[in-house]
């Protein structure tokens, strides 16, 4: 199967393509699961951290004593008190270039504090009560410095953060793999676009907030810890690496997580202050953030200037496409900040067939909170730079936005294609999902509303936004992350065991907060084997039961960690094979599955069930000669290639001329993610991925002040939409499976926040172009609007 | 984030509240629903030694009307006031501002009394007092005096009533059906008002329309130009030009003052034309 | 009735009794303790969750005597004497019409046949002021689901699949938009 299937799938069964109801929600929705902050730790200390209230301070004296003596308050500690316990500074894997400049990040600061929320003590309390009463009593002498707000300020080296450093400009990396083919683009055009946006910072708001508990064996040394995150795995490796303990010594629990949106795919000093004290202490330890802690101390999405042009023929063909990006740290490098604008980087060329490209990103120091991947990393930010320049394009040409796009797609017969960017985009087929998003929003009907309204001076002016996107997800081929400088790979393990009772056991290295792998794992494994998914249970997200994994993130779980499953899955079926074809005495050809049975082929009666073969393999009585017992399958999977999932979305939007409110008024999507596992679950990844890249532009933003301080730390001043603000969502989706997995399948759970950010602007854009309007700046708050059709109206005066 | 300690008292009557409030002074506050206060003693921006409770005083929550006015008990929930066939028919506007306050939850346990006495400027309750000229009752040591709403907002946050003071009832004229609107400029439906406007074009009582104005200033406010134009029977569209007169609008994340003028303008004059229409 | 012993820290511990999921029980609290902490850490009902600090997010949302509060704005004396209903007491309230000991209640069957959940974090606050929300209107319409659920904060669903449970709870789901299970 590999043309474009427009039709839906009627699946009867519950294995692959089924909306089968999830099997993780029961315990959700009892209060059965336990949350970090859930989790019953007799004997534990709160700890509470004091935190810089200044962007930028060099750290005087710590009085504790008004702490101190707080009655549940025990100790209190300071970076110096800690310095010497660290083995190693916290970790940033992805350095981007050999000379990226970065300074050390102790998990608490030692003689200066870089951005409002840097930890500079921490109190050690009976309670949580009496941890927060500790915080507040610890007085901190601070010499404020200047603070490095602005990115071509911070760029320009005025005021220099990390002094070891002597810049704040940590690397520039490019990507251009034919500079004169893009000089004789531009030479040659008959249409240049010339467009800078600007990535607002987001605060990524899981409504889960981070907490980390770390309990300590009271022999041997050996350590638990229980932490809201995405990266189980990875946090065990460094948390060896900056405490110093044996890898052997650290296991690391995540519960039910609380979303995370790429904030919680993090190495977080909280996590290693957590180790330390309790180790330092011999007690467990525990710490569960604040929303407004959170802000600050966790690490925000986005923050770009982005600067894009684009060279194209007279007819609106784009033959060229130049980026030069400055991005925004933060103060210091967290995991994998500055790899984010990376992730971007390939796709500036978005869905379009364009010869030439040239990209070049510039990451610079800032004294704000440092920044890192948020849904969609560095992707949603190149989708927009594309979608909203090739609307600056159609203007420019003079032909609509659908038409502009449809001139320039990749055609559905160059896949796999490879992009002047250097990658090779594994299947596609962008123009069907056009066709199939303008029937649904009623896109006519809706031009012809929007010219009613027009006609008649209505001051509720309409518009309509179109975005086509691709992506690059399944992180990833390892091979590839190394030509990135990431330190990792980018591999996913899977052990499947059918059990003596016939129960098949999944082992899967990812980590699912939200994302129902439970479910579509159980799909994937009764799918192959023919039984029912309640008979498949899934562990996950525990370094004693999962030892080996890569976790969650990067829209990977799917084509990696689920791929993975399906060939463990592959190789128990094969082993049955040869067991059953063993003892009913046939060939393995004559075998066939049918009902989780294992039938020879004309004889229906002589078969053998699956938890029969799986039995014999546990008593290992009657084996083929030299078979190992047991039923297992186990795969380690690297993946040959990204995955490239892409569609079409189109917003309708009212802008009230009058308040400058925007209201989204309708809303369609058509994606394409090749195979769907479970529809119900695709669904809702795109829902909730819509309405988040729709909250950029419309109402989410970190805003800071000239001194760094952070105005909005509150979800009271942070505008995460509620359901009152968002419309429902129409879907269809169209099926182009991956060629580069058996099971077809790439990742969507980004892919609604990297597609609806420029769509909701283009819509906007739309809506005002009459009055001569041709950008807005996010998010689009009714002042802003108001501001630009004002200046508008009184420049036609 | 978590409330510093403070010692915690239950009144059993208004009376015994009052004398709570005169024993520990400024370092006492009443506590009602909660629901203004709460908020900001857990980010620490208040931190009262003393806690009053008078949420127990069940006789204090009732909708009375009679000789042209409606009497609210000052802890009459938000909920209860929105759903009040009494209230909705005798004074719709104040029904339906209780029904845009927060957010259900909100609505479940804020008092009609805590939002007044609070005095928040962004707070949509006084706007529908000022328009309508209510009044509160006020109870102190020397018993009760009746506060005309225009006299009870004196700063940010800062209210006539004295420190040992309790309001016990709002009072409001029974307009019944004279026109009225509101208007609520919010970007999410839960935020406070960016600005807002109660309008009632007729009104038994003082026999003028009343229109009162929220996040336009310190305090909660009266459009008086409007009030003016309208008694002169100025247009919708004339009388909200003057909405904006004599306020000074805060300047902040959510808005610019200039922002907020115009706002004022555009939404009085929506209030009034939904009035009318 | 059950009587669980706190430590007290700072001021006078004030002794309240609450009638919680049906039961009594009987507490020494500070006075500041906040009834969301009052639930989770002296009574172990963890299902109620924080999720922020300004009574923003509703996570924390329980019934208190049947309508829906935020318990991080409650403070545990202010329910003294009340009856709150969580997370986990909720499935008994609407046992005795289907008999089924492990039955959920409608509304958390709702959530879960139209996939109203997803990382499940904001779910229990959801699910009670959504129950809260049918008992004062039993038959909204989309409009009146979403305003209605105006104190809920999700970062998963975008809410689509939140409203349609609503709304299949309350049986005005329509027929075309069900989705075979």
């Amino acid at each position: 199967m590999t043309a474009t299937d427009v039709a839906r799938e009627a699946p009867s069964a519950r294995g692959v393509g089924a909306r089968m109801l999830r099997k993780e929600d029961a315990r959700l929705l009892t209060g059965e699961a336990r949350f970090v902050d859930d989790l019953s730790i007799p004997g534990a200390l709160w700890l509470g951290m004091v935190r810089c209230p200044y962007a930028h301070a060099r750290i005087g004296n710590v009085d504790a004593s008004a702490a101190l003596a707080i009655p549940g308050v025990r100790h209190v500690f300071t970076g110096a008190d800690l310095r010497d316990g660290w083995a190693a500074a916290m970790p940033c894997a992805w350095p981007v270039t050999e000379d990226m400049k970065a300074a050390d990040h102790w998990p608490v600061a030692v003689d200066k504090a870089c951005y409002v929320g840097d930890i500079v003590a921490v109190v050690v309390a009976d309670s949580r009560y009496a941890a927060v009463d500790g915080v507040d009593a610890v007085a901190v002498d601070y010499d404020p410095l200047e603070a490095v707000v602005d990115l071509e300020d911070a760029a320009a080296d005025r005021v220099v953060i990390h002094d070891g450093l002597g810049t704040n400009k940590s690397y520039t990396w490019a990507l251009v793999p034919d500079p004169d083919a893009v000089e004789r683009a531009f030479a040659d055009a008959a249409h240049v676009i010339s467009e800078r946006y600007l990535q607002q910072r987001l605060i990524p708001m899981a409504i889960e907030p981070r907490g980390v508990a770390a309990v300590p064996g009271v022999y041997g040394g050996d350590l638990t810890v229980y932490s809201a995150t995405q990266i189980p795995h990875i946090l065990k490796i460094m948390i060896a690496a900056t405490c110093g303990v044996p890898e052997s010594k650290v296991r690391v629990i995540a519960p039910s997580v609380g979303g995370g949106f790429g904030s919680k795919l993090n190495v977080y000093a909280e996590e290693l202050i957590a180790v330390a004290l309790a180790r330092r202490l011999g007690a467990p330890t525990r710490w569960t953030e604040s929303r407004s802690e959170n802000a600050v101390a966790t690490i925000q999405g986005r923050g770009q200037i982005q600067d894009i042009e684009l060279a194209a023929d007279a007819d609106g063909k784009v033959t060229a496409v130049r980026v030069k990006l400055l991005a925004d740290m933060g103060a210091y490098m967290q995991l994998v900040t500055p790899g984010i604008p990376l992730l971007g980087a390939f796709l500036y060329g978005g869905v379009y067939d364009i010869p030439a490209y040239s990209f070049e990103c510039t990451g610079v120091f800032t004294t704000k909170t440092p920044t890192d991947a948020y849904r969609g990393a560095g992707r949603p930010e190149a989708t927009y730079a594309i979608e909203r320049a090739m609307e600056a394009l159609a203007q420019k040409v003079g032909v609509d936005s659908a038409e502009i796009r449809r001139r320039n797609y990749i055609p559905a017969d160059r896949f796999p294609y490879d992009a002047s960017s250097g990658l090779t985009f594994d299947s596609g087929n962008y123009e069907p999902t056009l066709d199939r998003a303008l029937e649904l929003v009623e896109h006519d009907a809706r031009r012809a509303e929007q010219q009613r309204r027009r006609d008649a001076g209505d001051s509720k002016h309409l518009g309509i936004g179109i975005s086509t996107y691709v992506e690059m997800c399944g992180l990833a081929p390892s091979r590839v992350l190394a030509s990135l400088n990431y330190a990792a790979g980018g591999w996913e393990s899977a052990t499947v065991r059918v059990l003596p009772t016939g129960t098949v056991q999944v082992v899967s290295g990812t980590t699912p907060h939200g994302q129902g792998h439970e479910t579509c794992w159980s799909q994937i494994v009764a799918d192959k084997l023919g039984i029912d998914p309640d008979g498949v249970e899934v562990l996950h997200s525990d370094t004693a039961v999962s030892p080996l994994g890569m976790d969650t993130y990067g829209s990977r779980s799917l084509p990696v960690g689920g791929v993975a499953v399906g060939m463990a899955t592959d190789q128990v079926l094969d082993k049955a094979r040869r067991i059953a074809a063993h003892q009913l005495e046939c060939a393995e050809d004559d075998l066939e599955l049918v009902d989780g049975e294992l039938r020879v082929k004309g004889t229906p009666t002589k078969a053998m069930t699956l938890q029969a073969v799986a039995f014999e393999a546990f008593s290992a009585h009657n084996l083929p000669d030299g078979m190992e017992p047991n039923l297992v399958g186990e795969v380690t999977y690297d993946p040959p290639n990204f995955v490239f999932p892409f569609g079409t979305h189109v917003a309708v939007v009212e802008v009230d001329e009058e308040t400058g409110g925007v209201e989204l008024v309708d809303y369609a999507a058509v994606d394409d993610c090749g195979v769907q596992v479970n529809p119900m679950i695709v669904e809702g990844q795109l829902h909730g991925g819509i309405v988040q890249g729709a909250a950029q532009a419309l109402w989410e933003e970190a805003m800071y002040d000239d001194d760094g301080l952070l105005r909005n730390p509150t979800l009271t001043d942070y505008g995460v939409p509620s359901a009152a603000e968002v419309p429902s969502i129409r879907l269809d989706h169209t099926v182009t499976p991956s060629p580069t997995n058996p099971l077809g399948v790439k990742g969507i759970g980004e892919a609604g926040t990297i597609v609806s950010t420029p769509t909701v602007v283009n819509a906007i854009v739309d809506a005002l172009a009459p009055l001569g309007i041709t950008d807005v700046a996010m998010p689009a708050t009714p002042e802003r609007v108001w501001s630009l059709i004002r200046e508008a109206r009184e420049g036609q005066a | 984030m978590i409330p510093a300690a403070f010692e915690y008292q239950r009144a059993s009557s208004v009376d015994e509240a009052v004398g709570l409030l005169g024993e520990h002074g400024d370092d006492a506050k009443l506590l009602a629903g909660g629901h203004s206060l709460l908020p900001l003693m857990r980010l620490r921006l208040a931190a009262p030694a003393v806690l009053v409770d008078i949420g127990r005083l069940e006789d204090l929550s009732y909708v009375r009307s009679g000789d042209g006015q409606v009497r609210i008990g000052a802890l009459t929930r938000h909920h209860d006031l929105a759903t009040s066939d009494e209230v909705r028919e005798q004074v719709p506007l104040l029904a339906h501002i209780a029904g845009q306050i927060g957010d259900p939850q909100v609505r479940h346990r804020g008092t009609i009394g805590g939002a007044i006495a609070h005095g928040d400027p962004a707070s949509d309750m006084p706007a529908g007092l000022l328009a309508l000229r209510g009044t509160v009752v006020a109870r102190g040591p020397a018993g009760e005096r009746e506060i005309p709403a225009d006299e009870l907002f004196t700063g940010f946050l800062e209210t006539a009533l004295a420190p040992n003071e309790v309001i016990t009832e709002i009072r409001v004229p029974a307009v019944g059906s004279a026109p009225w609107g509101f208007q609520k400029f919010v970007r999410r439906a839960q935020d406070w008002a960016i600005v807002g406007c109660a309008a009632v074009l007729e009104n038994g009582t003082s026999g003028g329309p009343g229109v009162g104005l929220v996040n336009m200033g310190a305090t909660p406010l009266r459009a008086q130009g409007v009030e003016e134009q309208l008694r002169n029977g100025a247009s919708p569209g004339d009388a909200a030009a003057r909405a904006d007169e004599g306020t000074e609008p805060p300047d902040d994340l959510n808005a610019s003052a200039e922002f907020r003028r115009h706002l004022a303008r555009v939404l009085v004059r929506r209030a009034l034309e939904s009035a009318q229409s | 009735m059950t009587t669980v012993t706190t430590e007290r820290e700072g001021a006078a511990a004030v002794n309240i009794t609450l009638s919680v999921n049906g039961e009594e029980r009987s507490t020494d609290v500070e006075p500041r303790r906040l009834l969301v902490h009052h639930l989770r850490d002296d009574l172990g009902l963890t299902g109620t969750n924080v999720g922020c600090d300004t009574s923003s997010c509703g996570s924390c949302t329980v019934l208190m005597d049947g309508e829906s509060v935020k318990s991080c704005t409650v403070l545990a004396v202010q329910a003294d004497g009340h009856e709150i209903t969580t997370i986990e007491g909720l499935a008994a309230t609407a046992r005795p019409a289907n008999g089924d000991p492990a039955a959920m209640h409608p509304m958390q069957q709702a959530f879960h046949e139209q996939h109203g959940l997803q990382c499940g974090f904001c779910t229990p606050g959801m699910v009670m002021a959504a129950v809260s929300l049918l008992a004062e209107n039993p038959h909204p319409t989309e409009a009146e689901v979403r305003l209605g659920l105006e104190g809920n904060l999700c970062r998963c669903t975008g809410y689509h699949n939140i409203v349609r449970s609503v709304l299949a709870a309350a049986g005005e789901l329509p027929a075309s938009e069900e989705v075979p299970a």
